[in-house]
């Protein structure tokens, strides 16, 4: 039973921590909570849908895809909607923020309706068991494309050009473009790779719950958000981590008090991180002050 | 080489910078010497394109580059060392040298150029893998010159080389400026520190609010009244 919740909150929670990135990584360079990450997440859940389901593609380039299409409304959302307020107030920007998301959640209702959708699975429903656990060809995969994405992002950071300029800007922005990097490719790139971050998330719960709405970004925005800041929000690997915390939490939540504290969990955890630890786990203390 | 004229800027709608002019020419250490908060830093910071200027202009090599970007202005050769060294600190010694050179794709004279640094500042090669936060000051201010010189720049900025450090460790980061600047790159200084300045550059000029007072070599400087008294103690 326990290893069995323990396997469905890494489930759950690989899926927060990929959208807890999109929001770390924004956050990381400009300070910004993009609230519309949560509806580039559904986007990329329907894109992935329609893909599988109307132009009959296998389900690696739907998903690839979908990464690609959010990527570029990421960009997009970057350019119209927070780049002109760049040094405007932060107030503006935030406001500017809730404002696109509640765009795209009407751009989506008028594209597709309110009533939610069918989302085929792609994968025979094979279950592997054991006798502590069981889990299925498709959970498998869906930590499998989770972890390798995450891995990825990892050593992308880390190790490439592109990504060491993306921390150096993170940490000092005017020293940064000292050094030649030019800051507005590194926010267009950001806000790409964090939006098919989001996307992949969306289509990997939607091949698990089956069904894609245009209201399904909400509340796992808000989640991968609270997974952010629990990791520390700026924190790449506080967001992976933040984010199987929480799913793990939210699961066992569910299994050992009640269903109905399902997402009261998260907020619960985002009110005791705020009070106690505001900087969350992977934090960063004030290193910069001299 | 650099030409700035009647430039002035601001912050805001403050003026900051009233109508300075300045040049350097190539080979030299040109120094900018005046108080706190009469304009030095700004003036470094609108020729590298953080500031933009409210008015007139900043030539060098013959370009304008009143209104290039940052981080064009790198490209084309001007590296700057701000104020407070500003080091990435969560970033390790090697990966900020490896910034530095962040224009560049000569991957064989990058690797020349992070062992001459290596060789100019033997502490930093003991501490490559080491996060550039945990530096001392003065390994931090090496480290911000090493970085900007990995750029291969042809005119170097360096804001208050010596803020904040041991008399001991400043002239010896002044020993290497002198160095740096025998090798063929010319340097723009901006000190508090009137008296290592002057020993140290070809021309000065004085700053006062906003303004150029002053202009002259170096050693005339030094042994100008009006200089000895406000700036060198006398
Ligand atoms: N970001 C800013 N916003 C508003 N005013 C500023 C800003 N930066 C500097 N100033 C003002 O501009 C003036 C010149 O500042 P600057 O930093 O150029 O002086 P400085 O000569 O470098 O001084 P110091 O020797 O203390 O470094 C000061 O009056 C300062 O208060
Ligand atoms: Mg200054």
């Amino acid at each position: 039973m326990f290893v069995q919740q323990l396997i469905n909150g890494i489930i759950l929670g690989s899926t927060y921590a990929l959208i807890a990135l999109g929001y770390t990584m924004v956050y990381g360079i400009i300070e910004l909570i993009n609230f519309a990450h949560g509806e580039i997440y559904m986007f990329g859940a329907f894109t992935g849908m329609i893909l599988m389901t109307r132009f009959n593609l296998p389900f690696p380039a739907a998903l690839l895809l979908a990464m690609v299409t959010a990527a570029l409304m990421g960009v997009t959302v970057e350019y119209v909607a927070y780049r002109p307020l760049r040094r405007s107030p932060r107030l503006a920007a935030l406001i500017s923020a809730i404002g696109a998301s509640i765009f795209l959640q009407n751009l989506a209702l008028l594209l597709w309706g309110s009533r939610p959708q069918n989302f085929p699975s792609p994968f025979k429903i094979k279950v592997y068991q054991s006798s502590f656990f069981s889990i299925s060809q498709l959970e498998i995969i869906i930590l499998v494309i989770s972890f390798l994405l995450m891995v990825g992002l990892s050593f992308f950071i880390k190790n490439t050009r592109t990504g060491k300029a993306m921390r150096a800007t993170a940490q000092d922005r005017d020293t940064a473009s000292l050094m030649g990097i030019n800051i507005n490719r590194i926010i267009t790139i950001t806000f790409a790779i964090g939006s098919a971050l989001g996307a992949a998330a969306g289509v990997l719960v939607g091949i698990y719950f089956r069904t894609v709405n245009p209201m399904m970004g909400v509340m796992p925005g808000l989640k991968g958000f609270v997974a952010a800041v629990l990791g520390g929000i700026g924190s790449i690997p506080g967001a992976m981590l933040g984010g199987l915390l929480l799913g793990i939490a939210e699961v066992a939540g569910v299994a050992y008090i009640s269903s109905q504290y399902r997402d009261a969990i998260a907020f619960a955890i985002l009110i005791i991180v705020l009070l106690f630890k505001p900087s969350g786990l992977v934090g960063l203390p004030d290193q910069e002050k001299v | 080489m650099l030409r700035v004229e009647n430039l002035s800027t601001g912050y805001n709608s403050i003026r900051v910078l009233k109508q300075i002019s300045l040049t350097v020419s190539e080979g030299e250490i040109v120094t900018l010497i005046g108080s706190n908060g009469v304009g030095k830093t700004t003036t470094l910071r609108t020729i590298s394109g953080l500031l933009r200027p409210t008015e007139g202009s900043i030539h060098f090599c013959n370009k304008d580059i009143s209104h290039v970007p940052p981080h064009k202005i790198v490209e084309l050769g001007i590296s700057h060392v701000p104020e407070g060294r500003n080091i990435f600190p969560r970033l390790s010694v090697r990966e900020n040298l490896e910034i530095g050179a962040y224009t560049r794709k000569d991957r064989l004279e990058i690797k020349k150029d992070f062992k001459k640094v290596m060789e100019i500042f033997p502490q930093l090669a003991k501490r490559q893998k080491q996060t550039a936060g945990t530096l001392s000051g003065g390994e931090q201010q090496m480290l911000a010159i090493g970085r900007a010189l990995m750029s291969r720049p042809r005119l170097l900025l360096l804001d208050e080389p010596s803020m904040g450090l041991a008399p001991l460790v400043v002239l010896g980061i002044f020993e290497i400026i002198k160095e740096v600047n025998r090798q063929g790159t010319t340097i723009l200084l901006v000190e508090q520190n009137a008296q290592i300045a002057l020993r140290t550059a070809h021309r000065g000029y004085v700053m006062e609010t906003g303004r150029i007072i002053l202009d002259d070599s170096a050693e005339a400087l030094l042994q100008n009244d009006q200089v000895r008294k406000a700036y060198l103690g006398e």
